[in-house]
């Protein structure tokens, strides 16, 4: 009874917490605390904690290195924009159909591909982020290379907020239950895991429609934020930036996703300012930390609740 | 009644034939033993029943119903849980999570109580929990619940597999080479134990063992196995005098 108590108010506290960053940021956009360049680069990390967070299901916690993710965000970013610019149908609406056209994309992708292993697993979604470019490229409808411009901006703050809000929460939620503990034993030995009764096949193919809705999600926020989409924002560039921030975080740590999320949004932010060693400097930021860290900033540890506790009690 | 009955069982890698015209049937509530020298094919029996490898021909009836051609994950659903020569645990998840694993098939809830945290995930996460921790409480691991499985001493990941294994409630339990690295002390406990799962369990139970005390102790029935193919079946003291099998382990006499 005591410890209910304790949850329920710890969760009270977490609420709290949550709304005043969102009242603070609110606040700072509406009085013109936060420049563009700051809402910007707000707005990009937010963005990249979605995708980071919804890879780290699929390579971090279910094992399967997947280098597609581009293409997920492609799916989800021209859905959209069909559904709002061309059709006029509301944001909402738009972002749903992101969802449900990147997950139905990441089935039609996973059945086939899940049975590959490893190096050949990620050669072939690598090869899918680039066939959804190429066919992208060549749809008139949808301005091939030149791609969709002056795409309303519908993203906002609360959007943003809300967005990754609910990614993060359904996949701690996911990860943290029977089907998580089945998700995360296929990382951790798929041929035992098969034979205590586990589906392997159709939990990577759960991990990766998950991951691939909310990098759907992410796309149409983009899409709705920068104005323009065209293909070549999504080749597989794109795709190794969210496996970096995946890999920099710790495979399969979600807090270790979102820390790394900020941290490579905010690294490439200030590099922008010395153009010349721009790279440089990024690469050897990696190297450095993966030196030091090869298991990534946080390994597959989490902060919670109970790590909390732990530093709160070890201090009385 | 019989459990399991196999009948012209074979597989060949390559040219090497592995199991050859293989004939094998368990009763109910057996515990019987799989003996044979090293490569014999042990194992891969046990990989063609648990359905990790398809045999080239043959048929694998389990409990009434051909097994042969179906999944893995279908197999131990239908009742038949193995447990691995080298011991394959999961092993950067806690002891309990190792057992919680193999409860995953009785799961309770679906995934929209997981996500929306429903009262059925709670629920059903209770008893998912008190489920493990009495099958570690079985094996004296309860207090080892939260440890990583990397991190056990040997013996308890031996008991750690065994004790997952039954969580996904089999009707036949094989056990390869369970008391491979123990000592003789441990070997005892673990015979008793077996004895005791059977009979608590209701269990049929098939064992791959080189420790002959262990296998003349507990097995009703003994099959050996050589270069896959039985050469010899019966009762214990039968197969200590069996004249083939002393050859098959200690090879010919020299006149």
């Amino acid at each position: 009874m005591q410890e209910k108590k304790r949850n329920w108010l710890s969760f009270g506290g977490e609420v709290l917490i949550l709304a005043a960053i969102f009242t603070i940021v609110q606040y700072a956009i509406t009085a013109g605390l936060l420049n563009q360049y700051y809402q910007i680069n707000l707005a990009s990390m937010v963005i990249n904690i979605i995708l980071a967070v919804s890879l780290n299901l699929i390579n971090g916690f279910t094992g399967q290195l997947s280098l597609g993710h581009a293409g997920f965000m492609a799916v989800g970013a021209y859905a959209s924009v069909i559904m709002t610019n061309m059709l006029g149908y509301p944001f909402i609406a738009g972002l749903l159909m992101a969802c449900l056209a990147a997950a139905l994309a990441g089935f039609i992708i996973g059945v086939p591909t899940l049975r590959l292993k490893g190096d050949y697993l990620a050669i072939a979604t690598l090869a899918f982020g680039e066939v959804i470019r190429v066919v992208l490229q060549n749809i008139d409808a949808v301005n091939g290379p030149a791609g969709i411009v002056g795409i309303s901006r519908l993203t906002t703050w609360p959007w943003l907020f809300g967005a990754m809000l609910l990614t993060i929460l359904v996949v701690v939620n996911l990860v943290n239950s029977s089907y998580g503990r089945a998700i995360i034993s296929v990382r951790e030995d798929e041929i035992a895991s098969e034979l205590m009764g586990i589906n392997t096949t159709s939990y990577k193919v759960l991990a990766f429609v998950f991951g691939a809705m909310f990098a759907g999600l992410a796309g149409a926020l983009y899409a709705h934020y920068f104005y323009i989409i065209k293909p070549e924002t999504f080749n597989f560039l794109k795709s190794f930036d969210i496996l970096v921030m995946v890999v920099l975080g710790g495979l399969g740590s979600t807090t270790g996703a979102v820390i790394a999320a900020m941290f490579i949004t905010v690294l490439t932010a200030v590099l922008q300012s010395f153009p010349a060693i721009r790279m440089i400097l990024y690469a050897l930021t990696l190297i450095i930390v993966m030196i030091y860290r090869p298991q990534g900033l946080m390994g597959n540890r989490e902060l919670s609740r109970q790590t909390f506790g732990r530093i709160w009690g070890g201090r009385k | 009644m019989s459990i399991i009955e196999i009948k012209n069982l074979a597989k060949s890698f390559g040219g090497l034939s592995a199991v050859l015209n293989f004939n094998f049937r368990l009763d109910e509530n057996e515990l019987v033993g799989l003996i044979g020298p090293n490569g014999a094919g042990k194992t891969t029996v046990f990989n063609l029943i648990t359905g990790v490898y398809k045999p080239d021909q043959g048929s694998i009836i389990f409990d009434g119903e051909e097994i042969v051609g179906r999944p893995p994950y279908n197999i131990c659903a239908r009742g038949i849980a193995r447990t691995f020569q080298n011991i394959r645990l999961f092993n950067d998840l806690s002891v309990l999570d190792n057992v919680k694993i193999a409860a995953h098939k009785d799961v309770s809830y679906g995934l929209l109580s997981t996500i929306f945290r429903a009262p059925a995930f709670f629920r059903g996460e209770k008893q998912i929990e008190q489920e493990s921790l009495k099958y570690l409480e079985i094996f004296k691991l309860a207090d080892k619940k939260d440890e990583l499985a990397r991190n056990l001493p040997y013996g308890e990941q031996r008991r750690l597999e065994i004790a997952r294994a039954l969580a996904t409630g089999p009707k036949l339990l094989i056990l390869d080479e369970p008391a491979a690295g123990m000592n003789p002390q441990e070997t005892k406990d673990l015979m008793n134990l077996i004895e005791w799962i059977r009979s608590d369990f209701n269990l049929t139970i098939l064992l791959i063992e080189h420790d002959m005390s262990l296998v003349m102790g507990v097995c009703e029935r003994i099959y050996v196995l050589d270069y896959g193919q039985i050469i010899a079946h019966g009762k214990p003291e039968e197969i200590r005098n069996n004249k083939q099998v002393i050859q098959a382990y200690l090879g010919e006499e020299v006149e």
